[in-house]
């Protein structure tokens, strides 16, 4: 099986921190990790190729940098990666985005399943797995709990999870799915796969490499515009009630309609 | 935090990371469980043969990684910061391996190590048995040669992994009146007629290791199972022993550091007297002599299994020090660390007590610390009597 999984580059959320005047990310001296949830697309790929055998390639879009993340897949056993990088691609949203990784894959080649986590922890969107679907033109199973091989391979048993219970579905393939975080457990890389992860040159492709429309990638091809972004604020207070127990009840509900939470 | 530069290259690094790795996700978050449960850590094995682990001592040409005890070191010691008894469930694999590779014919290596390099098969060691402990030339167990086969006859005691291994490396007497000269080494297959095990131990501490009886009821076994020359089989033990100490030793070293570490948190947290028990002299005191001493047996481990990598012939005394102050430094540190978390300490909501029960059998097993003792002092009578 010819399998493409896309991953992430995010910030590491357990360094990060914000600006709050800006309200944005500061992104200076925070890591950069691979999207928790493209953990789970990685091993859902290698456990397919172990069981089927194939390939796993990935594939992400993102700066030089992002070249890490595709060192990290090889070292968990990812057979091939590549980095689609431009200055052109910078600010893309999510139409953007799905449009610049269809064009790279289908540069890659033929696929018989493309595999997304279930949406990255930076933007939340889970949007970039059904718009390559759509781009690509093939189904689309968002949110798998469960997979299961039929047919030798042609086809996959899925249960995905939705608001009030899942579905059990059957999809052909080539199809897209993306993965839940329940859907396994990520393996750990192999000293075998983290000495070839560091010997290897991470291919880079650019725009003109995959053979994109200027006006459709980055900032140029994204009509969401962020207008502004704020950071919550929690605020705690502390107010001691005084009298006997009844009373202080009294109060605290009292209080609790004031502050429109009863 | 500063440490000390022992120069490790990328490779060891990696190692040094990806073992890091196992021990916080993989070990970590299941030791108690195991420890409550006594139960194999089979996920755990697959995930370290996932990672090549098992393929660490053994040379490529076999499906290995060609390391050498300076790489075992640092493996177990990062892996003994989880739990030793899964880090002692992994070094078994290696001391049962090591006889295969040292001494196997090439058949029996290609035969044998490819599977072992890629953690398919455990591997066990039996030497000792009820009355063959530290006096290892008391081997009861026989080995008798029938026709085209070895007849085994006995049993062996307390053999890590026993009944989860699929090969066996086994000492047993084919020439009793010969004495240690007499013993042999061959390998047994899980499932070889005549083969069984027997009671499970229960144990102090250690208890995810799989401690087991080997019962040998005139199992029969083809003759290219025998491993070396007929009569080498104390020599190739002694051998084995030699190699895995200093693996012993780091296992005290990430012990007794995972030990200082839940110390120091604890210390640093816990207020009596209105201030953090840190700042009490009585109790820097003891951490500083547990970070030093742990500090000291970790240069002496990496010096040692240096010395032994860089082909030094001659290292019984020197894998016998690295096994034993290490181990020792172990036993202390992890006392004293249930001393400084006090109450809490004894509880099993804490990991100290469990490190403590733990720590008793790096003293014991693998040559208990008087032997290592007699080990050490029998080479310095030896070497002071050739300066003359």
């Amino acid at each position: 099986m010819k399998i493409a999984v896309c991953i992430k580059q995010v910030p590491d959320a357990s360094t990060v921190r914000f600006d709050k005047e800006k309200g944005t990310l500061v992104r200076e001296g925070v890591e950069s990790v691979i999207n928790p949830f493209d953990y789970n697309a990685i091993e859902a790929g290698l456990s397919l190729r172990d069981q089927l055998g194939g390939e796993v390639t990935v594939v992400t879009m993102g700066p030089p940098q992002a070249q890490d993340a595709v060192k990290e897949a090889v070292s968990l056993g990812v057979d091939k990666g590549v980095v689609v990088s431009d200055r052109a691609f910078a600010g893309a949203d999510t139409l953007a985005t799905t449009y610049t990784l269809a064009r790279a894959i289908e540069k890659l080649g033929e696929f018989d399943l493309v595999i997304c986590g279930k949406q990255a922890i930076d933007g939340d969107t889970a949007q970039v797995g059904p718009g390559l679907a759509v781009r690509l033109g093939i189904p689309c199973v968002t949110c798998v709990d469960e997979l299961q091989v039929m047919d030798d391979g042609r086809k996959l048993r899925l249960k995905r999870l939705c608001e009030q219970g899942y579905d059990i579905v059957e999809v052909e393939l080539p199809a897209l799915i993306t993965v839940l975080a329940s859907l396994n457990t990520p393996r750990v890389p192999s000293l075998k796969g983290k000495m070839r992860a560091k010997k290897m040159d991470v291919p880079m492709m650019s725009a003109e490499d995959i053979g994109a429309e200027v006006s459709k990638v980055g900032l140029a091809g994204s009509p969401t515009q962020v207008a502004s972004t704020t950071i919550p604020t929690f605020e705690a207070r502390r107010e001691m009630l005084q009298g006997e127990p009844a009373e202080q009840v009294d109060a605290l509900v009292e209080k609790l309609r004031e502050a429109g939470i009863l | 935090m500063s440490k000390v530069n022992y120069f490790l290259t990328e490779e060891q690094q990696m190692i040094v990371d990806l073992t890091r790795q196992i021990t916080e996700e993989k070990i970590i978050p299941v030791r108690a469980e195991l420890d409550r449960k006594e139960e194999f850590p089979w996920d755990i094995m697959k995930d370290m043969a996932q990672a090549d682990l098992f393929g660490l001592y053994i040379p490529e040409e076999y499906g290995g990684l060609g390391g050498g005890t300076m790489e075992n070191c640092l493996a177990v010691e990062q892996l003994a910061m989880g739990c030793i008894a899964v880090t002692t469930t992994y070094a078994a694999s290696a001391l049962g391996g090591y006889p295969i590779l040292l001494f196997g014919t090439e058949e029996q290596k290609k035969h044998y190590l490819p599977d072992i390099a890629a953690g398919k098969k455990l591997v066990a060691f039996g030497l000792t048995e009820a009355n063959a402990g530290s006096d290892a030339a008391g081997i009861q167990c026989t080995a008798v040669e029938d026709g085209d086969a070895w007849v085994l006859n006995g049993t062996k005691q307390w053999i890590t992994s026993g009944g989860e291994a699929e090969v066996y490396t086994i000492i047993a007497m084919t020439d009793r009146h010969k004495g240690a000269r007499g013993a042999t080494a061959f390998i047994v297959e899980k499932g070889d007629e005549g083969f069984s095990f027997g009671k499970k131990e229960k144990k102090m501490g250690l208890r995810a290791s799989s401690t087991r009886e080997l019962v040998f009821n005139n199992c029969r076994i083809p003759k290219d199972r025998m491993l070396g020359r007929r009569g080498q089989g104390f020599i190739i033990a002694m051998r084995t022993l030699d190699l895995a100490r200093p693996g012993i030793g780091a296992i005290g070293v990430g012990l007794a550091q995972a030990a200082l570490d839940e110390s120091v948190k604890y210390a640093r947290q816990r207020v009596q007297f209105g201030q953090p028990i840190i700042s009490f002299q009585a109790i820097q005191h003891m951490l500083a002599d547990m970070a030093t001493s742990i500090e000291a047996s970790r240069a002496l481990v990496y010096a040692v299994a240096r010395t032994i990598d860089a082909g030094e012939k001659n290292f019984s005394k020197l894998s016998a020090m690295a096994k034993l102050f290490p181990t020792d430094v172990a036993m202390k540190v992890t006392t004293d660390a249930v001393q400084i978390l006090g109450g809490y300490g004894y509880m099993q909501d804490y990991p100290v007590e469990k490190m403590m029960r733990d720590a008793k059998i790096l003293q014991i097993y693998e040559g208990t610390n008087q032997i290592q003792r007699n080990v050490i002092g029998q080479a310095l009578n030896k070497e002071y009597a050739k300066q003359g």
